[in-house]
């Protein structure tokens, strides 16, 4: 067990060295973009360019300029955004991050109870009515692009029905959980709502073609001869077995979200988590904020990974001798 | 009473050489599994449903400069901010003086309901919603399609190569997935389009230029190799351990001959499968890129660009991003049921998501 | 004569598919004692297994009907309700089934599934219910039995997890325990070891079984009477002595001439039946099912044969019932004959075939 877990920790370490490799290579090494401007920020004077020419070793070969932006962003942790002059990165990141995690962890309570709910709602009923309803929502979930929907729901909360069954929703921002714990839930309700509409569709397909097939295994035809009830096989056989792939996906897509992906979310219903953060740094190409929120997104995903890969010995236990 | 060999003969079956089991997976049945996949498919009502709804949404885009000139004779792409047009038998301006608010500004007309006068209205540019959706469909259709087709051939190759190959083959490719695939999609679907659409792209022969419509494929279709691919992979390795392969490594056929004649068969519909769902995975991509302009751009339009574009106007004229936003998600959502319905014919068993 | 523990009367059941309706099993009929112990036989499709796991309502498939009547200690099982069934299901008729290997839920120990199968019925508490387990592993003769209680299945080989199903099946006490095919995952020597306990158990507990297998050595060893089904239909019945000494049917010769004998004087060609069974019961001939395989066949086959004979050793043949055991000669002397044929023919295609 100890060498699976150090190989794998070497294995994520090599991982993120190469993501980072990756993202300085398309922001430092592509034609067009010059990154001492970027770095030195906004109507920086020439003796600026040229001091962070030197520093960054603009005009040192790849690696070098490679090994001296890492040195940057995490020993002297000095990188100033460009956008905002003078903010260091480090902080912006770690102040946006309640916010993100704030949003994700209600959705995922959200998507998890209904996913979960439809998706075995959907193969105890298949064959009847309730089935191909679950399956149409689960679609849908799937289809509906989540920055629109967001939008959708602020025409409804904010503008059109917000005189009459929306007049209690706040407007579009963020207020932190210590400040006031129901202002912040009602300025993340509709947030939660939309982020999980798309995640449990995808959960509820994937539990119920999973639970679809478990209830065809042997081992739900020998339960079934011992005289266990079918509401006993539905959950303690069937579900059981099932959520071990459900599980591990949503390990990963927690990682991801964590990490940045809900950035479309956020956008929409103006919530200054990392997601919106990164989005902001990509459009105004500030490349120290860039460098930051993606290194950090990849950490999270990375490290998702490797706890998904863990955890899976957990629920799994024909995995553990592995 | 016992009977001669010759009425056995003509009681017992003939042989067993019609049916016998081919070791090479797919070719002998009576009806071919391609054949039968159809078959299934077509007796899939809502896989059926799906494709018709497929069909219209294509012919309509693709019938979009028709419907310009001819029906709604407007050019979508020019702006008319100073026209008028007939509702009603009245002539009233496109772009009204603002009534809402504090009255400044100006609004566009809403929804007319007529084909001829701007069916969905106007944008904040004065041009005709509709046309421009049908135009923009064909670009998110076209995108979405492409960059399908990119991801699902590169995610072959690479599949194919690193689960037969094994060894260090292997090893680079799985690792190469493995960064990409640890870059979270959108954020790199980002970061390529922003840098990619300032300055083009200029390696070898290969020349796009900045903002052209090649490089969200190009991008789009990349980003989702590792998705594919990664299962794709995990097959070619099980079936490299099947009989069938070893027996014909043994005879001594060539490492060309065996991937096209034992593993491609049985990895073409894995990729068949996959499809729909990229399409529709790839099409909502594009849509978010060019949501958050980085996408299309413009003069072109997409479902996305008009998503953007109405977002200014969604308090007081939505049905500009209600409908671009309607239409992505009915295509996607066909696309999604066909590709369910196209998994169930071809392989019932296949775990798409979470097998890694 | 005292009342049968079970009495299974023209059961059949019937599979509606798109291409018509398939008979899987065509008016078996047969009788179980207390104590005793059937051996059914039959090739893969007879229709052995379908048969029992209707009786228990373990058929689940809503396009089977299942009709006739089986009458456990005098109740009808055949249109009993669901939650009747499951009260017998594992208390009064347990099953066993073929594969140990996927046959029990690979998440839980085997303590947990050996607790859930004593707690289905009756009220006990866990420790107790744990003492039992323990007691019943031990039974089964698996050694270590209380830290083997919280392993899992997969930590057990085939024949020792066969031995927890087993155990499983009798936690209860059951009046009848079905086993289908239970040693042919298993090699020889974990065959002879599960037999073994079977009988032993059958001995001590008193319990009916009905062994389900495709292997007549099985059944030599085990069974007290023997039921040889063949497409659906029972073909012949009779006492374990009368069936394996005075083999009636021409199926059953078959049967009885493939098995290898380990004495035989010198080396001895192993018969085999020619032709295979019915790729699907929608295939079936009219009339006797094994006419297209019967080196005997002739036009009276046309018509379904009753099941006739002497006492209670009955056959469904239309071969006169006088010289049944000189045709059994002619049939091994035919077959031989038609194997020599074959090798001969085969054996001038390849010369050709050098030649060329």
């Amino acid at each position: 067990m100890l060498s699976f877990t150090l190989r794998r920790t070497a294995s994520a370490v090599l991982v993120l060295f190469s993501i980072s490799v990756l993202v300085f290579l398309i922001f430092f090494a592509t034609p067009g973009v010059d990154p001492a401007a970027r770095i030195a920020g906004r109507n920086a004077d020439q003796a600026t360019l040229r001091a962070v020419q030197h520093e960054f070793g603009l005009d040192q070969p790849l690696p070098v300029r490679y090994a001296l932006m890492m040195k940057h962003l995490f020993v002297d942790r000095d990188l100033t955004s460009f956008v905002n002059r003078g903010v260091r990165v480090i902080p912006q990141i770690t102040q946006a991050v309640p916010t993100t995690l704030s949003l994700v962890i209600g959705a995922a309570v959200i998507w998890m109870v209904v996913g979960i709910a439809m998706g075995t709602g959907a193969a105890a009923w298949r064959g009847r009515a309730a089935d191909p309803v679950i399956v149409v929502l689960g679609v849908l979930g799937v289809s509906i692009p989540v920055y629109w929907l967001g939008e959708v729901v602020n025409l409804l909360t904010q503008s059109r029905l917000h005189d009459g069954v929306f007049s209690w929703v706040p407007p579009l921002g963020y207020v932190g959980i210590t400040t006031d714990p129901l202002q912040w839930a009602l300025h993340l309700l509709f947030p939660w709502l939309t982020l999980a509409a798309l995640y449990a569709g995808i959960y509820a397909r994937v539990l119920r073609s999973e639970m679809l097939g478990a209830l065809e295994e042997d081992y739900v035809r020998t339960a079934r001869a011992k005289g266990v009830s079918e509401r006993r096989i539905l959950l303690k056989h069937a579900l059981r077995c099932s959520l071990i792939p459900v599980v591990s996906l949503f390990g990963l897509d927690f990682g991801a979200l964590v990490g940045g992906s809900a950035l479309l979310t956020e956008v929409v219903f103006g919530l200054p988590g990392v997601g919106r953060l990164t989005y902001t740094a990509l459009q105004n190409l500030d490349l120290p904020v860039i460098l930051g929120t993606v290194l950090y997104a990849a950490f999270f995903v990375v490290l998702a990974n490797a706890v998904v890969d863990l955890g899976y010995a957990a629920l799994d236990p024909r995995v553990r001798r592995a | 009473m016992s009977t001669s060999p010759a009425d056995v003969a003509a009681l017992a079956p003939r042989g067993q050489t019609r049916s016998r089991p081919s070791a090479r997976g797919t070719r002998t049945a009576a009806q071919g599994p391609w054949r039968r996949a159809a078959v299934q498919l077509v007796r899939n009502r809502g896989a059926l449903a799906s494709a018709v709804v497929l069909l219209v949404v294509l012919v309509a885009c693709l019938l979009a400069p028709v419907y310009a000139r001819s029906v709604a004779h407007t050019d979508p792409f020019t702006s008319n901010v100073s026209g008028t047009t007939v509702v009603d038998g009245r002539t009233v301006p496109v772009l009204a003086p603002s009534t809402t608010g504090l009255g400044l500004g100006v609004t566009p007309i809403g929804p007319t309901g007529d084909p001829a006068h701007y069916f969905l209205g106007a944008d904040n540019q004065g041009r005709d919603v509709m046309a421009r959706l049908l135009y923009g469909g064909r670009n998110s259709l076209l995108i979405g399609a492409g960059a399908a087709l990119t991801t699902c051939l590169l995610a072959g190759l690479v599949g194919v190569l690193a689960g037969y190959f094994g060894g260090v083959v292997d090893g680079v490719l799985a690792r190469v997935l493995d960064v990409l695939w640890a870059f979270p999609v959108y954020l790199l679907a980002i970061s390529l389009s922003v840098v990619l659409l300032t300055s083009g792209l200029d390696v070898g022969p290969v020349h796009i230029g900045a903002g052209s419509r090649w490089l969200p494929v190009l991008i789009i279709g990349l980003v989702y190799v590792p998705y594919v691919a990664r299962p794709l992979r995990g097959q070619v390795l099980a079936l490299r351990e099947k009989e069938f392969v070893a027996a014909a490594i043994g005879v001594g056929c060539s490492d060309w001959r065996i991937m096209r004649r034992d593993v491609l068969p049985n990895v073409v519909p894995t990729l068949v499968v996959f499809l729909p769902l990229m399409v529709a995975l790839a099409m909502l991509t594009e849509s978010a890129l060019s949501f958050l302009s980085v996408g299309v751009q413009a003069p072109q339009a997409s479902w996305g660009t008009i998503i953007n574009d109405g977002l200014g106007l969604l308090y007081t004229r939505p049905a500009v991003t209600l409908a671009a936003g309607v239409a992505v998600a009915v295509t996607a959502a066909a696309l999604n049921l066909l590709g369910d319905g196209v998994r169930e014919a071809l392989d019932p068993r296949a775990r798409l998501r979470g097998a890694a | 004569m005292p009342e049968p523990l079970l009495e299974v009367t023209d059961l059949c059941v019937t599979f509606r598919s798109r291409r018509g309706a398939a008979r899987v099993v065509d008016r078996l009929s047969f009788d179980l004692g207390e104590g005793e112990v059937l051996g059914v036989v039959g090739e893969s499709g007879s229709g052995k297994s379908v048969s029992m796991m209707s009786l228990l309502g373990l058929i689940r498939d809503p396009n089977a009907s299942v009709e006739g009547s089986a009458r456990f200690r005098g109740r009808e099982l055949v249109g009993m309700a669901d939650a009747e069934l499951r009260d017998l299901r594992g208390r009064d008729i347990a099953m066993v089934f073929q594969d140990p290997m996927t046959s029990l839920t690979p998440v839980y120990t085997v303590g947990w599934h050996l607790t859930e199968a004593l707690r289905a019925h009756r009220r006990v508490p866990k420790a107790v219910a744990r003492r039992r387990a323990v007691e019943l592993l031990a039974e089964v003769g698996i050694p270590d039995p209380h830290r083997r209680l919280d392993d899992y299945p997969h930590q057990f080989s085939g024949g020792m997890r066969q031995r927890v199903v087993i155990a499983m099946g009798l936690a209860n006490n059951p009046a009848l325990l079905i086993a289908d095919e239970p040693t042919t995952a298993l090699d020889v020597t974990t065959q002879a070891q599960v037999l073994d306990l079977l009988r032993r158990l059958q001995r001590e507990h008193g319990s009916s079984i009905v062994l389900i297998t495709h292997d007549m050595a099985v059944v030599s060893q085990l069974a007290d009477r023997v039921l040889v089904m063949y497409g659906g239909r029972a073909v012949e019945k009779g006492t374990r002595r009368e069936v394996f000494h005075a083999p009636q049917h021409p199926y059953t010769w078959g049967l009885l001439g493939s098995v290898p004998r380990a004495r035989a004087a010198r080396v001895h060609r192993l018969a085999t039946i020619p032709g295979s069974p019915p790729a699907s019961a929608l295939d079936a001939p009219p009339g006797c099912p094994f006419a297209p395989r019967c080196v005997h066949v002739h036009e009276t086959c046309l018509q379904r044969p009753p099941l006739e004979g002497a006492g209670g050793h009955v056959d469904a043949c239309w071969l006169p019932r006088e010289d049944r055991a000189g045709l059994r000669r002619i049939t091994a002397e035919q077959v031989a004959e038609d194997e020599v044929a074959r090798v001969h023919d085969a054996a001038e295609t390849v010369e050709e075939g050098i030649d060329r």
